[in-house]
């Protein structure tokens, strides 16, 4: 065989074969290296922002990445059938779909204290009997804080502390804040906004935009939020305490059902769909597309709300992403954080199974 | 002039298409995987039916394999070769219904809904685990980088034999059942 290769170089352009034999594959590799980024170290990658979050909160293995903070809930949602003539998913039918939900802090900080001001947060899973689920993240903000994800890892990065002063960088930030003028503005509307006195009566916005498409095909621009049934109250004067919104949280599912109505906000031509940090105007349709009701809460250790990942892009049919660079994103970044925190043993939650039996006493 | 023993159009067919369906994934693998941009959705949505087809073709094509008598290799080849170019075969049938029944399976044990198109999806294959989850997406990493490495091992095999060994082989798999050298 060695003889028969000798035999074949010497024949007219056999090395050149020879050499094709050789290249081919290794242009092949190269190719494959290259569209694996492994060439480019400064693209942004999931990894990229979980260095980022790391940066920021250090390193606590087995918990989500952002939103670490947090606590299981279920229960159901009732479609109320209004939104069907915009969207064909069948949770939106007059039906009853099943919930696992989670409440959490944003950050990275699994043991974070509560404080009034924090951004709060609902996770929804909402599983129809027949069709398809449906996963959210939502957060009690007016308007998220960045356009696309390169902004949201710069911005991070900003809030990350310096060694030394154990704080961030105020030029860091300020820098970051010249060139984003959206960034300076969407703080300014989260100071602005009101607080409530915890998670049951706070309201929940989706920032993103979706499409909801209906049965024929007709697609729809739409934003939502989930708008709490409860009593809306400012923060008590002098509330506080490690564990204060959750154990609040706990005796509330403790002594009864909280619910919400999931409220779509139906987009209008013109309406900013690719751009989180613009509001879209106030005096657009609502629609009341029907009621989320939870009844029970479980720590994340043994409940239901750990062992998956809220990633904002598992829509059902009649759901679509739109033009918002920000699900996409989050949607590569949560499958990271998941597949990461799902191979690292996990420290107990802040919020444990004793709390939670305790009713947050 | 004589005549090569090839392999029937259907293995060929099978091959080919299979050839570019596999390459193409491994591609949309390892870029959507580092992707944080739109593509990432689009991509992976692709992904997920793609591998599917290839896992039932690679099963069409390992029965259709049972039905006829593969071409033999050269006698010009030294046994080691010989064992070793039957093992590269078996590795490639083994990683390429191995790798989507990972995808399949890892996605499964996420609790992901495994979507394919139209809203249609299919269903669970293994049990709702994380530590499962994360061993298997770990797997389907490295089982497509050995799919690749093997791939390519293939690749370069081929082409010395169609372009310096110049025997019998390039043609079993290009060249029609007892088409002309
Ligand atoms: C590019 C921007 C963003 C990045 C990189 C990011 C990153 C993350 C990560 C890594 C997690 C943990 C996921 C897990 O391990 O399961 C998370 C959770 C979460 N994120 Fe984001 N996020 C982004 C934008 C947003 C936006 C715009 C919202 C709200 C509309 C949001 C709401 C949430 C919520 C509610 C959770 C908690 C889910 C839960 O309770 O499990 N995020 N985020
Ligand atoms: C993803 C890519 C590929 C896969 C998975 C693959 C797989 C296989 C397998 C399993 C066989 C054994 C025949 C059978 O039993 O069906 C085979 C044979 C063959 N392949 Fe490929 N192949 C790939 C790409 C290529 C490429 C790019 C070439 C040429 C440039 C090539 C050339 C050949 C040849 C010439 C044979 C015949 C070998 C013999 O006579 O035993 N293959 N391939
Ligand atoms: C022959 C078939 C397949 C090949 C060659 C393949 C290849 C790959 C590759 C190369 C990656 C990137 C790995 C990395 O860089 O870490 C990947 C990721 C992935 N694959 Fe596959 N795959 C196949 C089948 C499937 C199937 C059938 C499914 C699901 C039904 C699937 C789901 C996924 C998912 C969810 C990811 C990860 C995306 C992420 O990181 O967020 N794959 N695949």
């Amino acid at each position: 065989m060695l003889a028969l290769i000798r035999k074949s170089l010497t024949g007219k352009g056999g090395a050149l074969r020879l050499a094709a034999v050789v290249a081919a594959p290794a242009a092949v590799a190269a190719a494959f290296v290259a569209t694996a980024g492994w060439l480019s170290p400064d693209r942004l990658t999931p990894a990229t922002f979980m260095r980022d979050f790391h940066a920021v909160d250090g390193a606590h293995p087995g918990f989500r990445r952002n939103h670490a903070k947090g606590v299981c809930v279920s229960g159901w949602f009732d479609g109320s059938g209004a939104a069907t003539p915009l969207s064909r998913a069948a949770l939106f039918g007059k039906e009853r779909s099943q919930v696992v939900g989670r409440f959490a802090l944003a950050g990275g900080a699994p043991n974070q204290p509560d404080a009034p001001g924090k951004v709060r947060s609902m996770a929804l899973q909402l599983i129809p009997t027949n069709g398809a689920e449906w996963r959210m993240g939502i957060n009690d903000i007016p308007v998220f804080l960045v356009r696309n994800a390169a902004d949201f890892s710069d911005f991070t990065l900003a809030t990350a502390p310096v060694p030394g002063t154990g704080k961030p960088d105020p030029a860091r930030m300020s820098a970051f804040l010249d060139k984003h003028p959206e960034t300076k503005n969407a703080l300014g509307l989260l100071k602005a906004r009101a607080l409530t006195s915890g998670f049951a009566n706070d309201t929940y916005n989706s920032l993103d935009a979706f499409l909801f498409v209906n049965a024929e095909g007709v697609a729809t621009p739409v934003r939502w939020a989930m708008v709490p049934e409860q009593t809306v109250e400012p923060p008590a004067a002098g509330e506080g305490g490690q564990d204060y919104l959750f154990d609040d949280l706990l005796k509330a599912l403790a002594q009864g059902q909280l619910r919400w109505r999931l409220m779509v906000t139906v987009g209008e031509p013109g309406d900013p769909t690719a751009d989180p940090t613009a509001a879209w105007p106030e005096q657009r349709r609502k629609i009341d597309a029907g009621t989320l009701t939870l009844t029970k809460a479980e720590s994340e250790d043994g409940g239901p709300c750990t062992g998956i990942t809220f990633d904002p892009l598992i829509l059902p049919e009649g759901v679509a992403p739109s033009d918002d660079p920000i699900p996409a994103a989050r949607s590569a970044v949560y499958s990271r954080s998941f597949t990461l925190r799902s191979g690292e043993t996990k420290p107990p939650s802040e919020i444990t199974p004793a709390a939670v039996r305790s009713g947050g006493q | 002039m004589r005549s090569v023993e090839s392999f029937p159009i259907s293995a060929r067919v099978l091959h080919w298409l299979m050839a570019a369906m596999i390459l193409a994934m491994l591609f949309i693998g390892v870029f959507m995987a580092a992707a944080v941009g739109p593509a990432y959705h689009t991509l992976v949505d692709l992904h997920r039916p793609l591998g599917i087809a290839i896992l039932l073709l690679a099963l069409v094509r390992l029965a259709n394999r049972f039905l006829f008598r593969a071409p033999t290799l050269p006698d010009t080849l030294p046994p080691a070769l010989k064992l070793a170019a039957r093992a590269s075969h078996v590795a490639l049938y083994a990683l390429m219904i191995a790798q989507p029944l990972v995808g399949w399976g890892m996605l499964s044990a996420g609790a992901y809904p495994v979507t394919m198109w139209g809203g249609a999806s299919l269903p669970p294959i293994l049990p709702h685990d994380t530590a499962l989850f994360a061993t298997l997406r770990h797997l389907h990493s490295w089982l497509a980088f050995s799919l690749f490495a093997v791939v390519l091992a293939h690749l370069g095999a081929a082409l010395l034999h169609g372009l310096v060994l110049r025997d019998d082989v390039f043609p079993s798999m290009t060249a029609r059942r007892g088409g002309k050298k």
